[in-house]
Protein backbone atom coordinates (compact mmCIF):
# COMPACT_ATOMS: atom_id res chain seq x y z
CA UNK A 1 0.00 0.00 0.00
CA UNK A 2 1.31 3.66 -0.60
CA UNK A 3 2.61 5.79 1.67
CA UNK A 4 -0.38 7.49 4.24
CA UNK A 5 -1.33 10.98 3.66
CA UNK A 6 -1.46 11.46 7.79
CA UNK A 7 -0.05 8.94 10.11
CA UNK A 8 -0.68 9.11 13.45
CA UNK A 9 1.42 7.52 15.53
CA UNK A 10 0.61 6.39 19.38
CA UNK A 11 -0.50 10.03 20.08
CA UNK A 12 -1.59 11.25 23.42
CA UNK A 13 -2.78 14.57 24.13
CA UNK A 14 -3.18 15.86 27.54
CA UNK A 15 -3.91 19.37 28.81
CA UNK A 16 -2.29 20.00 32.24
CA UNK A 17 -4.58 21.71 35.25
CA UNK A 18 -3.53 23.84 37.63
CA UNK A 19 -2.66 23.02 40.85
CA UNK A 20 -2.54 19.46 41.52
CA UNK A 21 -5.83 18.17 39.71
CA UNK A 22 -5.07 15.34 37.32
CA UNK A 23 -4.76 16.55 33.84
CA UNK A 24 -7.17 15.89 31.54
CA UNK A 25 -6.80 13.73 28.59
CA UNK A 26 -7.80 14.84 24.81
CA UNK A 27 -6.37 11.75 23.08
CA UNK A 28 -5.36 8.55 24.39
CA UNK A 29 -2.64 6.85 22.07
CA UNK A 30 -4.12 7.38 18.49
CA UNK A 31 -2.97 5.48 15.84
CA UNK A 32 -4.06 5.56 12.67
CA UNK A 33 -3.26 6.10 8.39
CA UNK A 34 -5.24 8.06 6.26
CA UNK A 35 -4.92 6.79 2.82
CA UNK A 36 -3.50 8.79 0.13
CA UNK A 37 -6.25 10.56 -2.14
CA UNK A 38 -9.04 9.23 0.36
CA UNK A 39 -11.71 10.59 2.09
CA UNK A 40 -11.90 9.76 5.38
CA UNK A 41 -14.41 10.40 8.44
CA UNK A 42 -13.63 10.39 11.81
CA UNK A 43 -17.03 10.69 13.74
CA UNK A 44 -17.24 10.95 17.38
CA UNK A 45 -19.98 12.86 19.61
CA UNK A 46 -18.64 16.45 21.11
CA UNK A 47 -16.05 16.09 23.75
CA UNK A 48 -14.81 13.34 21.87
CA UNK A 49 -11.74 14.46 21.13
CA UNK A 50 -11.93 14.71 16.94
CA UNK A 51 -11.18 18.27 16.91
CA UNK A 52 -8.06 17.95 18.44
CA UNK A 53 -6.75 14.98 16.56
CA UNK A 54 -7.55 17.03 13.13
CA UNK A 55 -5.73 20.30 14.77
CA UNK A 56 -2.84 17.95 14.76
CA UNK A 57 -2.54 17.67 11.17
CA UNK A 58 -1.57 21.15 10.43
CA UNK A 59 0.05 22.21 13.86
CA UNK A 60 -2.60 23.98 15.80
CA UNK A 61 -2.41 21.79 18.69
CA UNK A 62 0.84 19.77 19.38
CA UNK A 63 0.39 16.03 20.66
CA UNK A 64 2.12 15.32 24.12
CA UNK A 65 3.51 11.78 23.05
CA UNK A 66 3.83 10.32 19.73
CA UNK A 67 4.20 11.47 16.36
CA UNK A 68 2.17 12.85 13.70
CA UNK A 69 3.19 12.20 10.04
CA UNK A 70 1.96 14.68 7.19
CA UNK A 71 3.22 14.58 3.70
CA UNK A 72 6.51 13.04 5.22
CA UNK A 73 7.13 15.55 7.52
CA UNK A 74 6.89 15.41 11.45
CA UNK A 75 4.39 17.90 12.30
CA UNK A 76 4.54 17.67 15.91
CA UNK A 77 8.64 18.42 16.12
CA UNK A 78 8.76 21.07 13.42
CA UNK A 79 9.51 24.14 14.00
CA UNK A 80 7.54 27.51 13.32
CA UNK A 81 9.03 28.02 10.40
CA UNK A 82 8.61 24.80 9.07
CA UNK A 83 5.57 24.58 10.83
CA UNK A 84 4.17 27.43 8.08
CA UNK A 85 5.48 25.54 5.13
CA UNK A 86 4.11 22.23 6.07
CA UNK A 87 0.27 24.51 6.95
CA UNK A 88 0.79 25.66 3.00
CA UNK A 89 0.32 22.33 1.56
CA UNK A 90 -2.85 21.70 4.23
CA UNK A 91 -5.86 23.29 3.48
CA UNK A 92 -8.45 23.55 6.16
CA UNK A 93 -12.46 24.55 6.23
CA UNK A 94 -14.18 25.66 9.42
CA UNK A 95 -17.94 25.18 10.57
CA UNK A 96 -18.72 28.86 10.83
CA UNK A 97 -16.52 29.45 7.33
CA UNK A 98 -14.54 31.96 9.24
CA UNK A 99 -14.14 34.08 6.58
CA UNK A 100 -12.94 38.00 6.58
CA UNK A 101 -15.91 40.31 6.97
CA UNK A 102 -13.88 43.28 6.10
CA UNK A 103 -12.90 41.20 2.34
CA UNK A 104 -14.53 40.01 -0.49
CA UNK A 105 -15.31 36.67 -1.34
CA UNK A 106 -12.27 36.96 -3.69
CA UNK A 107 -10.20 39.01 -1.93
CA UNK A 108 -10.95 36.04 0.75
CA UNK A 109 -9.96 33.82 -1.46
CA UNK A 110 -7.00 35.69 -2.30
CA UNK A 111 -5.88 35.89 1.91
CA UNK A 112 -3.66 32.68 1.54
CA UNK A 113 -1.72 33.55 -1.23
CA UNK A 114 -0.99 36.45 -0.34
CA UNK A 115 0.35 34.99 2.93
CA UNK A 116 2.38 32.61 0.85
CA UNK A 117 3.92 35.58 -0.58
CA UNK A 118 2.29 35.23 -4.32
CA UNK A 119 3.50 37.48 -6.87
CA UNK A 120 0.44 39.80 -6.92
CA UNK A 121 -0.23 39.72 -10.47
CA UNK A 122 -0.68 35.79 -10.32
CA UNK A 123 -3.00 36.26 -7.58
CA UNK A 124 -6.08 37.48 -9.53
CA UNK A 125 -5.83 34.68 -12.35
CA UNK A 126 -5.50 31.98 -9.39
CA UNK A 127 -8.46 33.44 -7.78
CA UNK A 128 -10.48 33.39 -10.86
CA UNK A 129 -10.12 30.19 -11.43
CA UNK A 130 -10.94 29.05 -7.99
CA UNK A 131 -14.28 31.18 -8.02
CA UNK A 132 -15.17 29.29 -10.86
CA UNK A 133 -14.38 26.01 -9.60
CA UNK A 134 -16.48 26.83 -6.61
CA UNK A 135 -18.99 27.97 -8.85
CA UNK A 136 -18.93 31.68 -7.67
CA UNK A 137 -18.42 33.87 -10.63
CA UNK A 138 -21.60 35.81 -10.06
CA UNK A 139 -20.52 36.41 -6.15
CA UNK A 140 -17.01 37.64 -6.78
CA UNK A 141 -17.62 41.07 -5.47
CA UNK A 142 -19.73 40.58 -2.69
CA UNK A 143 -18.77 40.48 1.12
CA UNK A 144 -19.54 37.37 3.00
CA UNK A 145 -22.37 39.25 5.14
CA UNK A 146 -23.57 39.43 1.76
CA UNK A 147 -23.99 35.52 1.39
CA UNK A 148 -25.55 31.74 2.16
CA UNK A 149 -24.20 29.50 4.47
CA UNK A 150 -23.75 27.14 1.16
CA UNK A 151 -21.91 30.10 -0.35
CA UNK A 152 -19.95 30.91 2.61
CA UNK A 153 -18.71 27.80 3.00
CA UNK A 154 -17.71 27.67 -1.01
CA UNK A 155 -15.71 30.46 -0.71
CA UNK A 156 -13.87 28.65 2.02
CA UNK A 157 -12.95 25.57 0.32
CA UNK A 158 -12.28 28.20 -2.30
CA UNK A 159 -9.64 29.67 0.02
CA UNK A 160 -8.50 26.34 1.31
CA UNK A 161 -7.35 25.30 -1.99
CA UNK A 162 -6.09 28.18 -3.42
CA UNK A 163 -2.27 27.16 -2.56
CA UNK A 164 -2.55 23.91 -3.58
CA UNK A 165 -2.37 22.06 -1.00
CA UNK A 166 -2.63 17.96 -0.97
CA UNK A 167 -4.47 17.59 2.51
CA UNK A 168 -7.68 19.18 2.95
CA UNK A 169 -9.16 19.27 6.30
CA UNK A 170 -12.85 19.65 7.35
CA UNK A 171 -13.92 20.44 10.72
CA UNK A 172 -17.60 19.97 11.04
CA UNK A 173 -17.85 21.83 7.68
CA UNK A 174 -21.38 21.04 6.91
CA UNK A 175 -22.71 21.07 10.18
CA UNK A 176 -24.12 25.12 10.41
CA UNK A 177 -25.70 24.34 6.63
CA UNK A 178 -29.26 23.04 6.02
CA UNK A 179 -29.61 19.66 4.20
CA UNK A 180 -29.53 20.76 0.56
CA UNK A 181 -26.63 23.31 1.28
CA UNK A 182 -25.01 20.23 3.29
CA UNK A 183 -25.36 17.82 0.01
CA UNK A 184 -24.21 20.61 -2.50
CA UNK A 185 -21.36 20.98 -0.50
CA UNK A 186 -20.53 17.18 0.14
CA UNK A 187 -20.91 16.94 -3.17
CA UNK A 188 -18.45 19.53 -3.80
CA UNK A 189 -15.69 17.68 -1.98
CA UNK A 190 -16.61 14.59 -3.79
CA UNK A 191 -15.59 16.42 -7.23
CA UNK A 192 -12.29 18.22 -5.43
CA UNK A 193 -11.27 14.84 -4.10
CA UNK A 194 -12.01 12.92 -7.67
CA UNK A 195 -10.67 15.58 -9.65
CA UNK A 196 -7.47 16.98 -6.98
CA UNK A 197 -6.59 13.89 -6.16
CA UNK A 198 -6.79 15.80 -3.08
CA UNK A 199 -6.47 13.86 0.86
CA UNK A 200 -9.95 14.66 2.76
CA UNK A 201 -9.94 14.66 6.26
CA UNK A 202 -13.01 15.44 7.83
CA UNK A 203 -14.82 15.10 11.30
CA UNK A 204 -18.15 15.27 12.06
CA UNK A 205 -20.53 14.05 14.45
CA UNK A 206 -23.01 12.65 11.45
CA UNK A 207 -23.18 9.45 10.24
CA UNK A 208 -24.76 10.59 6.60
CA UNK A 209 -22.21 12.60 6.17
CA UNK A 210 -19.56 9.50 6.38
CA UNK A 211 -21.95 7.80 4.50
CA UNK A 212 -22.42 10.43 1.74
CA UNK A 213 -18.87 10.58 1.06
CA UNK A 214 -16.08 8.69 3.06
CA UNK A 215 -14.74 5.84 1.64
CA UNK A 216 -12.46 5.15 5.25
CA UNK A 217 -14.30 6.18 8.85
CA UNK A 218 -12.82 5.90 12.07
CA UNK A 219 -15.10 6.05 15.41
CA UNK A 220 -13.86 7.93 18.64
CA UNK A 221 -15.10 7.95 21.51
CA UNK A 222 -13.64 9.32 24.52
CA UNK A 223 -10.44 10.05 23.46
CA UNK A 224 -9.71 6.61 22.17
CA UNK A 225 -10.54 5.31 18.00
CA UNK A 226 -13.16 2.26 19.05
CA UNK A 227 -13.32 1.01 15.15
CA UNK A 228 -11.40 1.97 12.13
CA UNK A 229 -11.43 0.63 8.35
CA UNK A 230 -13.32 0.98 5.12
CA UNK A 231 -16.48 2.94 5.85
CA UNK A 232 -18.05 -0.20 3.82
CA UNK A 233 -16.80 -3.08 6.23
CA UNK A 234 -17.34 -0.66 9.33
CA UNK A 235 -20.76 -0.29 8.53
CA UNK A 236 -21.41 -3.63 7.52
CA UNK A 237 -20.12 -5.65 10.61
CA UNK A 238 -20.31 -2.32 13.47
CA UNK A 239 -18.47 -3.88 16.45
CA UNK A 240 -18.71 -0.95 19.11
CA UNK A 241 -21.58 0.41 20.55
CA UNK A 242 -20.91 3.89 19.55
CA UNK A 243 -21.07 3.03 16.30
CA UNK A 244 -24.07 1.48 16.27
CA UNK A 245 -25.48 4.22 17.77
CA UNK A 246 -24.29 6.58 15.26
CA UNK A 247 -25.53 3.95 12.31
CA UNK A 248 -29.16 3.80 13.43
CA UNK A 249 -30.97 5.91 11.27
CA UNK A 250 -28.64 6.33 8.69
CA UNK A 251 -28.18 2.62 7.33
CA UNK A 252 -31.65 2.54 6.01
CA UNK A 253 -34.02 1.20 8.36
CA UNK A 254 -35.89 0.83 12.09
CA UNK A 255 -38.28 -1.46 13.07
CA UNK A 256 -41.72 -0.19 12.25
CA UNK A 257 -43.58 1.34 15.20
CA UNK A 258 -46.14 -1.19 15.34
CA UNK A 259 -44.29 -3.87 15.51
CA UNK A 260 -41.43 -2.34 18.21
CA UNK A 261 -44.27 -1.59 20.61
CA UNK A 262 -44.81 -5.55 20.98
CA UNK A 263 -40.72 -6.78 20.57
CA UNK A 264 -39.91 -9.04 23.40
CA UNK A 265 -36.34 -10.46 24.36
CA UNK A 266 -37.96 -14.12 24.45
CA UNK A 267 -40.05 -15.74 21.99
CA UNK A 268 -43.30 -16.54 23.49
CA UNK A 269 -44.51 -20.10 22.26
CA UNK A 270 -42.97 -21.48 18.71
CA UNK A 271 -46.15 -19.76 17.31
CA UNK A 272 -43.93 -16.31 17.96
CA UNK A 273 -42.28 -14.85 14.70
CA UNK A 274 -38.44 -13.62 15.10
CA UNK A 275 -37.79 -10.13 13.93
CA UNK A 276 -34.36 -10.63 12.49
CA UNK A 277 -32.57 -7.11 10.40
CA UNK A 278 -30.79 -8.82 7.41
CA UNK A 279 -27.68 -6.84 6.36
CA UNK A 280 -26.92 -7.39 2.34
CA UNK A 281 -23.22 -6.21 1.15
CA UNK A 282 -21.19 -6.19 -1.93
CA UNK A 283 -22.78 -8.04 -4.43
CA UNK A 284 -25.37 -10.26 -2.42
CA UNK A 285 -27.01 -6.61 -1.82
CA UNK A 286 -28.44 -7.49 -5.43
CA UNK A 287 -29.16 -11.27 -5.06
CA UNK A 288 -32.73 -12.45 -4.58
CA UNK A 289 -31.82 -14.68 -1.31
CA UNK A 290 -35.19 -13.95 0.36
CA UNK A 291 -37.13 -15.66 -3.02
CA UNK A 292 -34.80 -18.55 -2.52
CA UNK A 293 -35.43 -19.17 0.98
CA UNK A 294 -38.78 -19.26 0.36
CA UNK A 295 -38.75 -20.88 -3.05
CA UNK A 296 -35.94 -23.74 -2.07
CA UNK A 297 -36.82 -24.09 1.68
CA UNK A 298 -40.13 -23.17 1.99
CA UNK A 299 -40.09 -20.47 4.80
CA UNK A 300 -42.61 -17.56 4.41
CA UNK A 301 -41.14 -14.73 5.23
CA UNK A 302 -42.66 -11.32 6.02
CA UNK A 303 -40.97 -8.02 5.15
CA UNK A 304 -41.32 -5.62 7.62
CA UNK A 305 -38.85 -2.78 6.51
CA UNK A 306 -35.91 -2.77 4.06
CA UNK A 307 -34.25 -0.03 1.47
CA UNK A 308 -30.77 -0.70 -0.11
CA UNK A 309 -28.50 2.44 -0.78
CA UNK A 310 -24.56 3.19 -1.34
CA UNK A 311 -22.15 3.28 0.63
CA UNK A 312 -18.58 4.08 -0.74
CA UNK A 313 -19.90 3.59 -3.86
CA UNK A 314 -21.17 -0.38 -3.21
CA UNK A 315 -24.66 -1.57 -2.94
CA UNK A 316 -25.77 -1.63 0.59
CA UNK A 317 -28.99 -3.18 1.66
CA UNK A 318 -30.45 -3.62 5.10
CA UNK A 319 -33.56 -5.36 5.52
CA UNK A 320 -36.11 -6.31 8.54
CA UNK A 321 -38.36 -9.17 8.02
CA UNK A 322 -40.33 -11.63 10.89
CA UNK A 323 -39.50 -15.19 10.42
CA UNK A 324 -41.25 -18.21 12.12
CA UNK A 325 -39.55 -19.14 15.52
CA UNK A 326 -39.72 -22.85 14.27
CA UNK A 327 -37.50 -22.21 11.36
CA UNK A 328 -35.04 -19.63 12.55
CA UNK A 329 -31.87 -21.22 13.52
CA UNK A 330 -32.22 -22.99 9.89
CA UNK A 331 -33.01 -19.66 7.65
CA UNK A 332 -30.17 -17.97 9.59
CA UNK A 333 -27.78 -20.85 8.43
CA UNK A 334 -28.88 -20.44 4.56
CA UNK A 335 -28.30 -16.63 4.45
CA UNK A 336 -25.55 -16.40 6.73
CA UNK A 337 -23.87 -19.17 3.78
CA UNK A 338 -24.63 -16.69 1.32
CA UNK A 339 -22.99 -13.85 2.79
CA UNK A 340 -25.67 -12.22 4.47
CA UNK A 341 -25.30 -10.89 8.12
CA UNK A 342 -28.42 -11.47 10.49
CA UNK A 343 -29.26 -10.32 13.90
CA UNK A 344 -32.08 -11.02 15.95
CA UNK A 345 -34.12 -7.87 17.04
CA UNK A 346 -36.60 -9.46 19.23
CA UNK A 347 -39.55 -11.74 18.98
CA UNK A 348 -43.17 -10.77 18.36
CA UNK A 349 -46.76 -12.73 18.74
CA UNK B 1 -21.23 90.18 22.45
CA UNK B 2 -18.80 92.88 20.73
CA UNK B 3 -17.76 92.19 17.08
CA UNK B 4 -13.82 92.09 17.69
CA UNK B 5 -14.31 88.49 19.85
CA UNK B 6 -15.37 87.00 17.06
CA UNK B 7 -11.47 86.70 15.83
CA UNK B 8 -10.52 85.37 19.28
CA UNK B 9 -13.26 82.76 19.14
CA UNK B 10 -11.84 81.91 15.94
CA UNK B 11 -8.32 81.83 16.64
CA UNK B 12 -9.18 79.59 20.55
CA UNK B 13 -11.03 77.33 17.78
CA UNK B 14 -8.40 77.16 15.73
CA UNK B 15 -6.18 76.38 18.62
CA UNK B 16 -8.24 73.54 19.95
CA UNK B 17 -8.52 71.95 16.65
CA UNK B 18 -3.99 71.80 16.47
CA UNK B 19 -3.68 70.97 20.07
CA UNK B 20 -6.30 67.84 19.66
CA UNK B 21 -5.33 67.03 15.90
CA UNK B 22 -1.68 66.73 17.10
CA UNK B 23 -2.03 64.83 20.14
CA UNK B 24 -4.78 62.61 18.88
CA UNK B 25 -2.01 62.16 15.88
CA UNK B 26 1.03 61.70 18.20
CA UNK B 27 -1.30 59.62 20.65
CA UNK B 28 -2.18 57.26 18.15
CA UNK B 29 1.25 57.11 16.57
CA UNK B 30 2.03 55.54 20.37
CA UNK B 31 -0.98 54.11 21.52
CA UNK B 32 -1.78 51.88 18.46
CA UNK B 33 1.44 49.77 18.49
CA UNK B 34 1.12 49.56 22.29
CA UNK B 35 -2.80 48.78 22.09
CA UNK B 36 -1.98 46.08 19.37
CA UNK B 37 0.67 44.76 21.43
CA UNK B 38 -1.69 44.40 25.03
CA UNK B 39 -4.20 42.80 22.42
CA UNK B 40 -2.13 39.93 21.28
CA UNK B 41 0.28 39.31 24.36
CA UNK B 42 -1.19 37.59 26.52
CA UNK B 43 -0.12 34.35 27.57
CA UNK B 44 -0.93 31.79 24.70
CA UNK B 45 -2.26 34.58 22.36
CA UNK B 46 -0.21 35.25 18.78
CA UNK B 47 3.09 37.14 20.10
CA UNK B 48 2.83 35.56 23.85
CA UNK B 49 5.11 38.20 26.28
CA UNK B 50 2.82 37.94 29.58
CA UNK B 51 5.29 39.89 31.46
CA UNK B 52 5.62 42.51 29.36
CA UNK B 53 1.76 42.52 28.74
CA UNK B 54 1.44 42.81 32.71
CA UNK B 55 3.90 45.52 32.68
CA UNK B 56 2.96 47.65 29.98
CA UNK B 57 -0.77 47.28 31.02
CA UNK B 58 0.07 48.65 34.54
CA UNK B 59 1.75 51.52 32.96
CA UNK B 60 -1.60 52.17 30.93
CA UNK B 61 -3.57 51.84 33.89
CA UNK B 62 -1.40 54.25 36.33
CA UNK B 63 -1.14 57.09 33.28
CA UNK B 64 -4.71 56.27 32.43
CA UNK B 65 -5.75 57.14 36.44
CA UNK B 66 -4.01 60.26 36.93
CA UNK B 67 -6.29 63.23 36.85
CA UNK B 68 -5.14 64.98 33.79
CA UNK B 69 -4.83 68.34 35.84
CA UNK B 70 -2.25 66.74 37.86
CA UNK B 71 -0.61 64.81 34.89
CA UNK B 72 -0.10 67.98 33.11
CA UNK B 73 1.31 69.97 36.15
CA UNK B 74 3.39 67.03 37.41
CA UNK B 75 5.07 66.27 33.81
CA UNK B 76 6.36 69.77 33.80
CA UNK B 77 9.65 68.88 33.17
CA UNK B 78 9.61 66.23 30.57
CA UNK B 79 7.21 68.67 28.88
CA UNK B 80 10.51 71.70 28.97
CA UNK B 81 12.22 68.76 27.75
CA UNK B 82 10.47 67.91 24.77
CA UNK B 83 8.58 70.94 23.56
CA UNK B 84 11.47 73.56 24.62
CA UNK B 85 9.20 75.17 27.01
CA UNK B 86 6.50 74.32 29.31
CA UNK B 87 3.68 77.00 28.43
CA UNK B 88 1.85 77.55 25.21
CA UNK B 89 -0.32 75.42 23.21
CA UNK B 90 2.46 73.45 21.34
CA UNK B 91 3.79 72.59 24.92
CA UNK B 92 0.21 71.59 26.11
CA UNK B 93 0.32 69.17 23.19
CA UNK B 94 2.84 66.97 25.21
CA UNK B 95 0.11 66.24 28.19
CA UNK B 96 -2.39 65.70 25.78
CA UNK B 97 -0.42 63.50 24.17
CA UNK B 98 0.94 61.34 26.89
CA UNK B 99 -3.37 61.15 28.25
CA UNK B 100 -4.21 59.85 24.62
CA UNK B 101 -1.75 57.30 24.07
CA UNK B 102 -2.84 54.50 26.79
CA UNK B 103 -6.19 55.65 26.77
CA UNK B 104 -6.03 54.98 22.43
CA UNK B 105 -4.06 51.85 23.45
CA UNK B 106 -6.80 50.29 25.48
CA UNK B 107 -9.52 51.32 23.46
CA UNK B 108 -7.67 49.83 20.37
CA UNK B 109 -6.59 46.82 22.70
CA UNK B 110 -10.89 46.57 22.85
CA UNK B 111 -11.37 46.88 19.19
CA UNK B 112 -8.97 43.46 18.00
CA UNK B 113 -10.16 41.47 20.74
CA UNK B 114 -13.21 42.08 19.41
CA UNK B 115 -12.37 40.48 16.06
CA UNK B 116 -13.45 36.29 16.17
CA UNK B 117 -10.80 33.75 17.28
CA UNK B 118 -11.49 31.59 14.47
CA UNK B 119 -10.44 33.94 12.44
CA UNK B 120 -6.96 33.84 13.66
CA UNK B 121 -6.78 30.10 13.85
CA UNK B 122 -7.91 30.59 9.78
CA UNK B 123 -5.04 32.26 9.20
CA UNK B 124 -2.56 30.33 11.85
CA UNK B 125 -3.70 27.34 9.15
CA UNK B 126 -2.81 29.45 6.48
CA UNK B 127 0.37 29.45 7.38
CA UNK B 128 0.65 32.99 8.48
CA UNK B 129 3.40 34.50 10.32
CA UNK B 130 1.66 36.91 13.96
CA UNK B 131 3.13 39.86 12.31
CA UNK B 132 0.61 38.90 9.03
CA UNK B 133 -2.04 38.04 11.41
CA UNK B 134 -1.91 41.28 12.88
CA UNK B 135 -1.66 43.04 9.64
CA UNK B 136 -3.69 41.32 6.96
CA UNK B 137 -6.56 40.11 9.54
CA UNK B 138 -6.90 41.79 12.75
CA UNK B 139 -6.67 45.60 11.87
CA UNK B 140 -8.77 45.24 8.68
CA UNK B 141 -11.16 43.16 10.33
CA UNK B 142 -11.37 45.79 13.71
CA UNK B 143 -10.89 48.76 11.94
CA UNK B 144 -14.52 49.69 12.46
CA UNK B 145 -14.14 49.58 15.83
CA UNK B 146 -11.04 51.17 16.01
CA UNK B 147 -12.42 54.09 14.44
CA UNK B 148 -14.83 54.53 16.63
CA UNK B 149 -12.48 54.04 19.18
CA UNK B 150 -10.69 57.16 17.94
CA UNK B 151 -13.69 59.34 17.55
CA UNK B 152 -14.03 58.90 21.24
CA UNK B 153 -10.55 59.67 21.95
CA UNK B 154 -11.17 63.01 20.07
CA UNK B 155 -14.00 63.80 21.81
CA UNK B 156 -11.95 63.26 25.09
CA UNK B 157 -9.46 65.13 23.45
CA UNK B 158 -11.60 68.24 23.23
CA UNK B 159 -12.87 67.96 26.91
CA UNK B 160 -8.93 67.62 27.71
CA UNK B 161 -7.51 70.64 26.04
CA UNK B 162 -9.93 72.40 27.83
CA UNK B 163 -7.69 72.05 31.15
CA UNK B 164 -4.54 73.32 29.42
CA UNK B 165 -5.22 76.63 30.14
CA UNK B 166 -3.67 75.92 33.27
CA UNK B 167 0.15 75.70 31.91
CA UNK B 168 -0.62 78.45 29.57
CA UNK B 169 -2.11 76.34 26.62
CA UNK B 170 -4.52 78.50 24.77
CA UNK B 171 -7.87 77.20 23.07
CA UNK B 172 -11.72 77.14 23.64
CA UNK B 173 -11.80 75.98 27.34
CA UNK B 174 -8.87 78.81 28.31
CA UNK B 175 -11.13 81.03 26.54
CA UNK B 176 -14.04 80.21 28.44
CA UNK B 177 -12.36 80.40 31.52
CA UNK B 178 -10.62 83.76 31.36
CA UNK B 179 -13.01 86.03 29.32
CA UNK B 180 -16.17 83.73 30.08
CA UNK B 181 -15.32 83.32 34.37
CA UNK B 182 -12.91 85.73 34.71
CA UNK B 183 -13.79 88.63 33.09
CA UNK B 184 -17.60 88.07 33.73
CA UNK B 185 -18.81 87.82 30.15
CA UNK B 186 -21.17 85.15 29.98
CA UNK B 187 -21.56 85.59 25.83
CA UNK B 188 -18.30 84.42 25.49
CA UNK B 189 -18.61 81.22 28.24
CA UNK B 190 -22.20 80.26 25.97
CA UNK B 191 -20.16 80.86 22.48
CA UNK B 192 -17.35 78.45 23.59
CA UNK B 193 -19.75 75.45 24.65
CA UNK B 194 -21.87 76.09 21.95
CA UNK B 195 -18.58 75.70 19.73
CA UNK B 196 -17.29 72.58 21.64
CA UNK B 197 -20.70 71.44 21.09
CA UNK B 198 -20.83 71.55 17.44
CA UNK B 199 -17.38 70.07 17.35
CA UNK B 200 -18.08 66.99 18.75
CA UNK B 201 -20.83 66.19 17.55
CA UNK B 202 -19.21 66.64 13.84
CA UNK B 203 -16.20 64.93 15.02
CA UNK B 204 -18.71 61.89 16.24
CA UNK B 205 -21.01 62.18 13.24
CA UNK B 206 -18.25 62.18 10.92
CA UNK B 207 -16.04 59.19 12.98
CA UNK B 208 -19.58 57.27 12.49
CA UNK B 209 -19.98 57.70 9.12
CA UNK B 210 -16.48 56.25 8.35
CA UNK B 211 -16.94 53.37 10.39
CA UNK B 212 -20.39 52.44 8.71
CA UNK B 213 -17.92 52.60 5.54
CA UNK B 214 -15.53 50.13 6.72
CA UNK B 215 -18.14 47.67 8.26
CA UNK B 216 -18.91 44.96 6.07
CA UNK B 217 -20.31 42.74 8.73
CA UNK B 218 -23.88 43.19 8.10
CA UNK B 219 -25.90 43.98 4.62
CA UNK B 220 -27.48 46.82 4.94
CA UNK B 221 -29.25 49.60 2.98
CA UNK B 222 -25.79 51.26 1.75
CA UNK B 223 -25.07 52.94 -1.62
CA UNK B 224 -22.66 50.80 -3.71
Amino acid sequence: MAEPAISFQGVTRRYPQKRGAADVVALQDISLDVPQGAITGIIGRSGAGKSTLLRMVNGLERPSEGKVIVNGHDVGAASDAALRGIRREVGMIFQHFNLLASRTVAENIALPLEIAGVDPLKISGRVQELITRVGLTAQANRYPAELSGGQKQRVGIARALATGPRVLLSDEATSALDPDTTRQVLDLLKDINRDLGLTILLITHEMAVVRDICSHVAVIEAGQIVEAGETYSVFSRPTHATTRSFLQGVTGVAVPQFVAGQLRDEPESLQSEAVVQITFTGQHATDPMLARLTSERGVSVNILAGAIEEIGDKPFGSLIVGLPMGRLDESRRFLEQHGLLTEVLGYVG
Amino acid sequence: MSANLIPILLESTLQTLYMVAMSTLLGTLIGAPLGIFLATSRKGELLSAPWLNKMLGLIVNAARSTPFIILVVAIIPLTRLIAGTSIGTTAAIVPLTIAAAPFIARLIETAIREVDAGLIEAARAMGATPWQIVRKVLIPEAKPGIILGLTLAVVSLIGYSAMVGAVGGEGLGDLGIRYGYQRFMPEVMLAVVIILIVLVQLVQSLGEWIAARFDKRAPRNRGR
